[in-house]
């Protein structure tokens, strides 16, 4: 297992009021992404926790496109990742943005 | 409480009707399967009750530790749920998983008004945390029991990837009755376990025709282990729920004892058969061997009309 933390910036606070939200699940080639609205508008962070160890440019990378994309200001994301390639990974990052800006609690 | 997803402008029951239940996360189970936002989840993911055994093996954790506990509403009245997510770890019951069950099952037997559904999906007891698992099977059984004594229905609901096998197949069996779909199977020793410990002569796991026919959802309905069968879709479970609730009685020993007569009586009617088709034979079905191929809807006239439910018993 390897730990990775990410900090950004975010241009704006993502939408929505809802607290947390969660997709996925923690299996071969999958991820769970937990997030949290719990961080100053301005802010972004992400932890991760992931089987697949030596891959710290590659989530570097997806992260910040994430970043860029999705400007998802105020909230920390927890992951736990079974392995999942980077394009699982753009797609349930993306999904719990979605997911946390929904209406309801 | 966490968020569900949304699919476009699709109405909740519509989903429900569309939904595999086989293919489905343990949270669509639960969100699809319950009145539409009534679902609220106990000890969530946001609590990080992660498993305290994972991180000694250098494993991922999810967590909710795979299984989704809480209470929502079934065609208006409460239940209490939970739901096992087959493909964290084969939705294996580790400390914290098994933990969470009991608790639910604990809560229902003080309530003792509220009936509790369980979503199997399991291979068992998770192997990395064994002897926590086996712990937890033996008080969750016990836990069931309580429940069921103090006049709670305990409704199992099988349709998943990883079946229900090991320690889920004998709280299945505690269970006042239960609904299956054809991708559900029901057994302790599963198929590559029989093969190990007996040999291939015994159990050619490799053939899946073969573990259908012995633990699969329509063989479970026509021996009468399950009660209902249902099409693979969320809607189907729900109506399938419903209408277990509605027809599970009170339970108490003369319940227990007819069980027993009722297994005694199966095991003497069957008990020579080498095989599923054998029984299935010896029940009557004209054309034994076609009912793996039989669609769902004539498999449930068939059923209804010829398979054995347990209702006096269990």
């Amino acid at each position: 297992m390897e730990d990775l933390n990410f900090q950004h910036k975010a241009r704006a606070r993502a939408g929505g009021s809802r607290k947390s939200a969660i997709i996925g699940v923690v299996a071969s080639g999958n991820l769970e992404v937990l997030a949290e609205r719990v961080l100053p508008d301005g802010e972004c962070r992400l932890e991760i926790k992931t089987a697949a160890v030596g891959f710290g440019d590659v989530w570097q990378a997806v992260v910040a496109d994430f970043v860029e994309r999705y400007s998802p200001g105020g909230l920390k994301f927890s992951i736990n990742d079974g392995g999942a390639r980077p394009d699982t990974v753009s797609l349930r990052l993306a999904q719990a943005v979605r997911l946390i800006e929904e209406d309801g609690q | 409480m966490t968020a569900p997803i949304k699919h476009g402008v699709q109405f909740p029951a519509e989903r429900a009707r569309t939904t595999s239940f086989n293919e489905a996360s343990a949270r669509m189970r639960l969100e699809l399967l319950l009145d539409a936002g009534s679902f609220l989840e106990f000890i969530g993911p946001e609590q990080r009750e992660v498993s305290p055994h994972l991180k000694i093996f250098d494993l991922p954790e999810q967590f909710d530790d795979g299984i989704v506990v809480g209470r929502g509403r079934l065609d208006g009245a409460p239940v209490l749920v939970a739901a096992q997510e087959g493909r964290f770890m084969g939705g294996a019951f580790g400390e914290v998983h098994g933990a969470k069950l009991v608790g639910l099952l604990r809560a229902a037997r003080e309530i003792e008004s509220i009936p509790v559904l369980i979503l199997f999906d399991t291979g068992g007891v998770r192997l990395q945390e064994a002897n926590a698992g086996e712990l937890a099977i033996a008080e969750i059984m016990r836990a069931v029991m309580e429940a069921r004594t103090a006049g709670v229905k305990v409704i199992g609901l099988i349709g998943g990837r990883s079946g229900c096998y090991g320690g889920g197949g004998l709280i299945a069996g505690c269970c006042s009755a239960l609904a299956v779909s054809e991708p559900g199977r029901i057994a302790v020793s599963g198929p590559e376990v029989i093969e190990t410990n007996r040999g291939v002569e015994e159990f050619d796991s490799r053939d899946r025709a073969l573990v259908w026919r012995t633990m699969g959802g329509k063989h479970r309905r026509l021996l009468g282990a399950a009660d209902v069968f249902t099409d693979d879709t969320v809607q189907g479970f729900r109506d399938a729920a419903l209408r277990l609730l509605d027809v599970v009685g009170p339970y108490g020993l003369d319940k227990l004892k007819a069980e027993q007569i009722r297994l005694a009586d199966r095991l003497r009617s069957f008990g020579a058969c080498e095989d599923a088709v054998d029984i299935w034979t010896a029940e009557g079905i004209v054309h034994a061997e076609d009912v793996p191929e039989l669609p769902a809807d004539q498999f449930i006239a068939l059923a209804d009309n010829i398979g054995r439910t347990s209702r006096d018993a269990r």
